[in-house]
């Protein structure tokens, strides 16, 4: 027996009770970026029993800035990131049972694996996901913290089924093609912040301290040196489609999820966002251009090459991305550059 | 007027009449946003109602989607 937990056991919000019950519990972490590296570093430190960590991608050298994780060799060899994290995971602690899952959390899945857990972690780049996380939540009744990050600028909520409002109730409207790390930027202190408010929350769940809960939607700006905290209880929806009592689960039926198909012959997938947007081609052409490869645009598409893939992005939101056959991959490519 | 915007008082400009304005003036109006004005939560249909005074105290959250 040594006392690597003995600090935290000294801290007497947790104490030796807590302690007992943080190592009966099972995290699922979705994504495993620079969010879910530094939350999967934190709970596994910290003696969680289980964790069950999904990502579709794999390490690039543009993620080693942040995603704490993640190694040279790692970027090197394209290891996936469920698997280099494991790796680390074990190396810093042992006795937690980890579980790496390689894939994208689509709605079937992630309800499967959030019946299993305690508590969801999101640690995801993009709303479609972030939604069904939200349906799953409600439907199988396990808490989820929402926290993301963009440049210096970081946000975090913590959904309770059956208490607070969910972040449907709270979004009326799923923002598409926002700014995302890989077009504004991120400096690593953000990514750090918003995992600090999301592990806080997460330590008082899974010690069951429920009345310590923050209770606010939390933001911050580390450049602009500015912080809000809001009471957004009022926010809750009766008439809410994913918690209120005449729920639907909207984002866990077919038609409200981002489509693809592998287009025969073509080496290419194509993807259509969940719901009719127009996409402004002209401003993303401005984002674009700040990256390493080519942007080409006409007046109906918008054309983005970087090694051997191709991204046509089209005006009703639709996307091509050329050299790949792998939905996951051809997934990740858009969520990366259209957010 | 003078305004605490997220905990920084700040000076915006006089032609900002309406918590709408605000949002305009940031370049957050086509953003998802929670904003709370004296402590009171705002619905979206209230952002271009609410008239901002002196010294008033602005929350604004926006939603962003990195990770």
């Amino acid at each position: 027996m040594n006392n690597r937990y003995s600090r935290q056991e000294l801290f007497s919000p947790i104490g030796k009770d807590g302690q007992q019950q943080i190592s009966n519990k099972h995290v699922l972490i979705i994504g495993v970026g620079a969010l879910g590296s530094a939350s999967a570093e934190a709970l596994v430190r910290a003696g969680i029993g289980k964790l069950t960590i999904v990502d579709r991608d794999y390490v690039e050298w543009s993620n080693i800035q942040r995603q704490q994780l993640f190694t040279e060799e790692h970027a090197k060899n394209r290891i996936p990131k469920a698997i280099a994290a494991k790796n680390r995971l074990i190396a810093i602690n042992s006795s937690v049972n980890i579980e790496a899952i390689i894939a994208d959390a689509s709605a079937l899945e992630l309800e499967d694996w959030a019946k299993e857990a305690d508590l969801v972690m999101d640690a995801t780049d993009n709303f479609e996901t972030r939604m069904i996380i939200n349906d799953v939540s409600q439907k199988v009744g396990v808490p989820w913290i929402y926290g993301a990050c963009v440049g210096s600028y970081g946000i975090s909520y913590t959904i309770i089924p059956g208490k607070t409002p969910c972040l449907s109730c709270l979004l009326e409207t799923v923002p598409l093609g926002g700014l995302t790390c890989d077009t504004a930027g991120i400096i690593s202190p953000a990514v750090n912040m918003v995992v600090s408010f999301q592990i806080s929350e997460a330590l008082k769940i899974l010690v069951g301290d429920m009345d310590s809960l923050r209770n606010k939607l939390v933001s911050f700006d580390l450049w602009k040196n500015q912080y809000s905290a809001i009471q957004v209880d009022k926010l809750k929806k009766k008439d809410c489609p994913s918690c209120g009592p005449q729920r639907s689960y909207p984002y866990l039926s077919f038609e409200n999820q981002t489509k693809t198909a592998v287009l025969c012959g073509r080496d290419s997938v194509q993807i259509r966002p969940s719901v009719p947007m127009v996409r402004d081609l002209e401003a993303l052409e401005k984002i674009l251009a700040k990256q390493t490869g080519a942007v080409q645009r006409n007046p109906y598409l918008l054309s983005y090459s970087e090694n051997a893939h191709r991204l046509v992005i089209f005006k009703d939101g639709r996307a091509l991305v050329h050299g790949t056959k792998d939905i996951s991959e051809a997934k990740a490519l858009y969520h990366k550059y259209l957010g | 007027m003078k305004v605490t915007l997220n905990g920084e008082w700040t000076q915006i400009p006089d032609n900002i009449i309406f918590v709408s304005d605000v949002l305009k003036h940031y370049k957050i109006h086509d953003k998802v946003v929670v904003v709370e004005v004296n402590g009171g939560i705002l619905s979206k249909l209230e952002h271009q109602s609410t008239r901002l005074a002196d010294k008033d105290r602005i929350e604004i959250v926006h939603f962003v989607g990195g990770g």
